[in-house]
């Protein structure tokens, strides 16, 4: 079978896949992608570029992903629709794949007045499912949303969506991950686990509706780096979910930091033990350096 | 006023599907917009029923966005409401809201489309003015909104399609850029329009709840 990226192909092979996120630079500055590439250069399978993520406007995405493939690394480009209307996207997912991306991860995208721009003017044009479906329709039938054919090159991209077991109401959160992927996405990445417990909840009915079997799932993981940022991702972003016992154990720790990886390092161990998991995916916000030893200390070297 | 036009019949019966309607309409805009005063909601019942579909009664709200006021008025409408599996509301997208919200269990079907702010030019032709922006910059362009009236909103000028006054978009709606030119023109105060005019705050146009 011929893989469209290294990520479909570490998945179909039945291989624990790692995904990690690289942030672009609030700045036009390649080197400061290039240095976190480097870092983690052989410790995950792709690598996440977001879009201008929580609305603050950053080097685009696009830019990202081809400086990484330059170095030799796999991107997963993101695409927000808070920006782009359609005629935008699909352009840029023709682009992107012309220029070598295999893995595009759509969302909806925070809300504009969350970043430091909000006096602008959201666009929303389509929503991430109807994204998804758009993208393949593009990549499988040739048309575009209009339904206009596609004449020059069929956008051959592995396409990424994202899935959030801790938001509310939670009885139809499998049901929006059923909905994507019957849109057609073809792996999940999911909002950082910190509640096990919830996770668990939400994973027995992905699997009781044999969802595990249509669409590889990549449990989120955040190393948590200081109280403060625990703090904030407890009371303060919207769909994370925090639990006490994980919150007083970063309050009553000495070193914030070794207590944070700890947690983490024990949540990938969790979380390699729940069937249907396909893999992790690792974000560390601004802390990009605690990546390769989380990969190393779970055992998930050498990548395959 | 909120302008509407009645969705097609085709449509409205495919979502009544055969069962028996209530049909609810509204004294303000829907009524200047003969699209759910008295004289449209009683033509909608003999539609129906010429369909073959039972209409169990109407009202006319006054007017359908007032919540308050539509709880009052349709509790004396109880039977006929209760012997109604659907209920077919002509106001604007919010009058629909408001009486969703107090008949709970009720499929509440939506017979118009809600267009846009507008004004009544002559009797059943209507104009966009406003895109409720919620930061009005009329005070820029001596009392003509482009963001409501011109498709590209163009804040610096126009786009260079327009032709004989008109929109290069919609050939028969007035370039809203020709008519400020213009306007400023015959006042002798052109000159006002040169100051560039930055990025708008479309915050605003997000509120969601305003308290006053
Ligand atoms: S500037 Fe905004 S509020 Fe004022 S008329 Fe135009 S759309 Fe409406
Ligand atoms: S022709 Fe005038 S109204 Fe139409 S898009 Fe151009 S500037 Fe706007």
């Amino acid at each position: 079978m011929k893989y469209k990226s290294n990520l479909e192909r570490v998945l179909v092979e039945n291989n624990f896949a790692v995904t990690a996120e690289v942030g672009p630079p609030k700045g036009a500055d390649a080197d400061k992608v290039r240095v976190k590439g480097e870092i983690l250069k052989g410790y995950a399978d792709a690598f996440n570029v977001t879009d201008n993520q929580t609305a603050v406007v950053r080097l685009s995405s696009l830019a990202g992903s081809v400086i990484l493939l330059n170095m030799g690394l796999e991107p997963i480009m993101q695409v927000a629709c808070r920006d782009r209307n359609r005629i935008a996207i699909q352009s840029d997912v023709l682009g992107a794949a012309s220029l070598g991306i295999r893995n595009i991860l759509f969302i909806t995208g925070d809300h504009q007045s969350f970043g430091n721009h909000p006096g602008a003017k959201g666009v929303y044009d389509l929503d991430s499912i109807q994204l998804i479906k758009v993208v393949k329709d593009m990549r499988d039938n040739g048309v575009f949303q209009s339904g206009d054919k596609i004449v020059a090159g069929k956008p051959d991209v592995f396409i990424g969506g994202v899935a959030n077991p801790f938001a509310e109401p939670y009885e139809f959160r499998v049901d929006r991950l059923e909905m994507k992927i019957n849109a057609g996405v073809d792996f999940i990445q999911t909002q950082s686990v910190f509640n096990l417990e919830r996770f668990n909840i939400w994973m027995d009915e992905v699997r009781g509706r044999g969802l595990d079997k249509r669409v590889h799932i990549l449990a989120g993981v955040t190393p948590l780096k200081s109280l403060k940022m625990t703090e904030r991702m407890k009371f303060h972003v919207p769909g994370v979910d925090v639990p006490d016992d994980v919150y007083f154990r970063m309050k009553k720790a000495e070193d914030p930091q070794i207590e944070g990886f700890k947690i983490a390092l024990e949540l990938i161990d969790e979380i390699k033990k729940i069937k249907g998991v396909h893999g992790v995916h690792i974000t560390a916000l601004f802390w990009e350096e605690v990546i390769p030893r989380l990969v190393k200390e779970s055992n998930f070297l050498p990548r395959p | 006023m909120i302008v509407t036009k009645q969705k097609e019949l085709d449509y409205l019966l495919k979502s009544i599907a055969n069962k028996p309607v209530f049909i609810i309409g509204c004294s303000e805009c829907a009524t200047l917009c003969h699209t759910g005063g008295e004289e449209e909601v009683v033509a909608m019942k003999k539609i129906l029923e010429e369909k073959d579909i039972k209409v169990t009664g109407w009202v006319i709200l006054e007017p359908a966005c007032h919540l308050q006021n539509n709880k009052r008025i349709l509790r004396g409408y109880k039977e006929e409401i209760k012997d109604a599996d659907k209920i077919l509301v002509l106001a604007c997208g919010n009058g629909v809201q408001a009486v969703s919200e107090v008949l709970e269990d009720k499929d509440v079907i939506s017979g118009t489309d809600t267009l846009f702010l507008g004004e009544i030019k002559h009797l059943g032709d209507f104009e966009r003015r406003c895109d409720l922006c919620g930061d009005c910059i009329q005070d820029l362009f001596f009392g003509l909104c482009p963001i409501a009236r011109c498709p590209k909103h163009m804040l610096n000028g126009p786009c260079g399609g327009s032709r004989n006054g008109k929109c290069e978009v919609y050939h028969d709606m007035d370039c809203v850029w020709d008519l400020i030119i213009k306007k400023m023109q015959r006042r002798g105060e052109l000159d006002r329009l040169k100051r560039i005019r930055m990025a708008k705050d479309w915050s605003k146009s997000n509120e969601m709840q305003v308290v006053l």
